[in-house]
């Protein structure tokens, strides 16, 4: 296609956007990783060169280290599910035409658009208070005592925070995949008697699997280093503490860079075993 | 038993009424075919029958029972649709086996009509392949399958052939025609292709703006036409319509001459006219010819090898006994 003259100009052209990339993405994990070998404490004016796998081996075998795993794969899977399920749904009830569609759907869209702080803060203060909260207000019109979220359930708080924001994002995926269903196949099922729920689950959801994919994919990535829904509710007490939360406090709270450059590493391993997983899975999906 | 009578149907969409009341007799077996221009209201009316779509007001009445309120899948019809509507992402066998499945039917009674329809449809091949690797011609066969083998009391077809080229187009009409003697199951077909409607149909019904303007065999629709608008639209090339001097010598204000019952000559004859643009397709030649003092050229048909060119004379003259008569309100003279 392109001449061998072309080609090298390209290249050329290129080249200032890739070492602007390498080094933005290399300066910072080469820094991490010599970080990693050392015992750095910069409080305590301790700078150790060249401990070995020391840190690691610490980090590993603390205790926090697998809670924190299973804590992420929970806050990850507990998130992506309630995302999924509710966005197939809406996307569905979206689908249905009605009066003010194109407001309604802005209004779906708006949570996407507030900064996790801000909404995990809203959250907090606003519904999940446990004096103050609307949930509390509820509770106390049905005569029920009021929960306390952010201590009682605080994983399930988290999720249902996050969720809030995510779920707009797998909707508007899921209602351009299911506005992309030929209705013509959908009649034909109706003909072939196939009820509502079967038409869903024969037609709908293998057409839908590809988008389902696609959402899961991205937001893995994204998940995997949820921060301020954290940092904001629970400093990562009461067993919210995540993987990206406990390097955090590692590196932040004990000052202790080296044992927290070795997590960040761990980190960027496990979460390129997820990537992989899901790149197979999605890849299958996506030939088809 | 596939009877289907249509008792003043009619449907509005919004404040536009896309089909005045119409009644409709279709006989058990019968292939039955709708014509008409794009936009008069075929595939409405076959998606009313299939149930896609609700009546306004009438009845629609299978076998006997009024089936108005009866939900789709409960009227024993299967549709072949236009796109085919396959399910991509199942594989043939299971395409066709999809309405088996959701009846419940059992698994070998299933496995036994999915290769009888294979077999019928030359499909054996292709059981286990998906949809999207298959050609428009065998999608189209998957598509009648699926239809075939839930064994309903009709069959409705819109428009299947639509997406084929011409030479398949030829070979799936003899299939469908055979399909239809095999069978002997009444089959409602919508199509704007002149050739399937005369070939294919029992009953062609002739729609214009979701008005019924005829109803009859290809035969009687060829040979008298009810109205204008038939005489026009029935026969390939057009019918000429000739108003003026000439139809009111014949006592009418209208007059249509197909182009094959005008006899041509270089010497003599009632209309002189000069040649226009000829075209050949082998067996048959037509000129349009242009006679004095008309703008629209006249249509005629000649033997295949006829060396006559742009520009030459030529003298028409219509067969009288088959010469078609109109009267001012475009209904047929007798
Ligand atoms: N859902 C709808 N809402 C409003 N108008 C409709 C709807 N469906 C069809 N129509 C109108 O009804 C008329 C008949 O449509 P229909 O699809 O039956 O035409 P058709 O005879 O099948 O034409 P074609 O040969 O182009 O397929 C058209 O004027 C169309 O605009
Ligand atoms: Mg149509």
């Amino acid at each position: 296609m392109a001449t061998q003259h072309s080609r090298s100009a390209a290249r050329l052209m290129m080249t200032p956007a890739v070492v602007l990339l390498l080094g933005w993405m290399l300066v910072p994990l080469i820094m991490t990783l010599y970080f990693s070998f050392t015992d750095y404490r910069p409080l305590r004016g301790i700078f150790d060169c060249c401990v070995g796998f020391e840190n690691y081996e610490r980090f590993v075998t603390s205790s926090a280290f697998l809670d924190s795993v299973l804590t992420t794969l929970i806050m990850v899977g507990g998130i992506l599910a309630i995302t999924v399920i509710g966005g197939i749904l809406l996307a569905i009830l979206l689908d249905q035409p009605m009066w003010g569609q194109g407001i309604v759907r802005i209004l779906v869209i708006a949570p996407f658009f507030v900064m996790p702080t801000v909404s995990a803060l809203v959250w907090k203060n606003m519904f999940m208070d446990p004096v103050n909260g609307v949930l509390a207000h509820l509770w106390r019109a049905f005569g029920m005592a009021p929960v306390d979220w952010l201590s009682q359930a605080p994983l399930f708080s988290i999720i249902l925070i996050v969720s809030w924001q995510w779920l707009p994002f797998a909707t508007l995926i899921l209602l351009t995949a299911i506005q992309s269903l030929d209705s013509e196949q959908l009649e034909a099922s109706e003909m072939d008697g196939a009820p509502t729920l079967k038409r869903f689950w024969y037609i709908i959801l293998p057409h839908l699997s590809r988008a389902i994919t696609v959402v899961i994919l991205i937001q893995t990535i994204f998940l995997l280093s949820i921060f301020a829904e954290i940092f904001v509710t629970t400093q990562g007490s009461f067993g919210t503490r995540t993987l990206t939360y406990l390097i955090y406090q590692r590196v932040l709270e004990s000052q202790n860079v080296g044992l927290g450059s070795a997590g960040g590493i761990i980190a960027v391993i496990l979460a390129n075993i997820v990537a992989i997983f899901l790149m197979r899975i999605v890849g299958k999906n996506l030939d088809t | 038993m596939g009877r289907i009578q249509l008792k003043q149907v009619r449907k509005t969409f919004g404040d536009v009424e896309v089909i005045p009341p119409l009644d409709l007799d279709i006989d058990d077996g019968e292939f039955v075919v709708f014509v008409g221009p794009s936009g008069c209201g075929k595939s409405t009316l076959l998606r009313l029958i299939a149930g896609l779509e609700d009546v306004s007001s009438g009845a629609i009445v299978i076998d006997g029972d009024d089936a108005t309120q009866v939900p789709p899948a409960k009227r024993r019809l299967a549709m072949v649709f236009q796109s085919y509507a396959l399910y991509p992402h199942m594989s043939v066998r299971k395409n066709i086996a999809f309405p088996l499945r959701m009846a419940k039917m059992d698994q070998a009674e299933q496995e036994r009509r999915v290769s009888a329809a294979a077999e019928v449809l030359n499909l054996k091949a292709y059981l286990d392949r998906r949809p999207g690797q298959l050609s428009g011609g065998q999608r189209q066969r998957v598509a009648i399958g699926r239809a075939i083998v839930r064994e309903p009391a009709a069959f409705l077809f819109d428009e299947p052939l639509s997406n084929l080229d011409a030479a398949l187009r030829v070979g799936m009409r003899l299939e469908i025609s055979e399909l239809h003697k095999r069978l002997e199951t009444t089959m409602i077909y919508v199509t704007h292709d002149q050739v399937e409607a005369m070939t294919m149909a029992d009953k062609i019904v002739v729609l214009q703006a979701g008005k019924i303007e005829q109803v009859g065999s290809p035969l009687e629709l060829y040979r008298a036409p009810r109205n204008l608008f038939v005489a026009g639209f029935i026969g390939s090339p057009k019918m000429n319509l000739i108003t003026g001097p000439e139809a009111e010598k014949r006592g009418a204000k209208t007059i249509g001459i197909r182009p094959e019952h005008i006899t041509a000559s270089t010497t003599e004859g009632a209309w002189q006219g000069r040649i226009g643009v000829s075209e050949h397709l082998g067996s048959d030649t037509f000129f349009h010819v242009h006679l004095d003092g008309r703008e629209e050229p006249v249509t005629v048909r000649a033997g295949g090898e006829v060396d006559l060119h742009h520009g030459d004379t030529i003298y028409l003259t219509p067969q009288e006994e088959h010469m078609h008569r109109f009267g001012p309100d475009d209904l047929r003279i007798a």
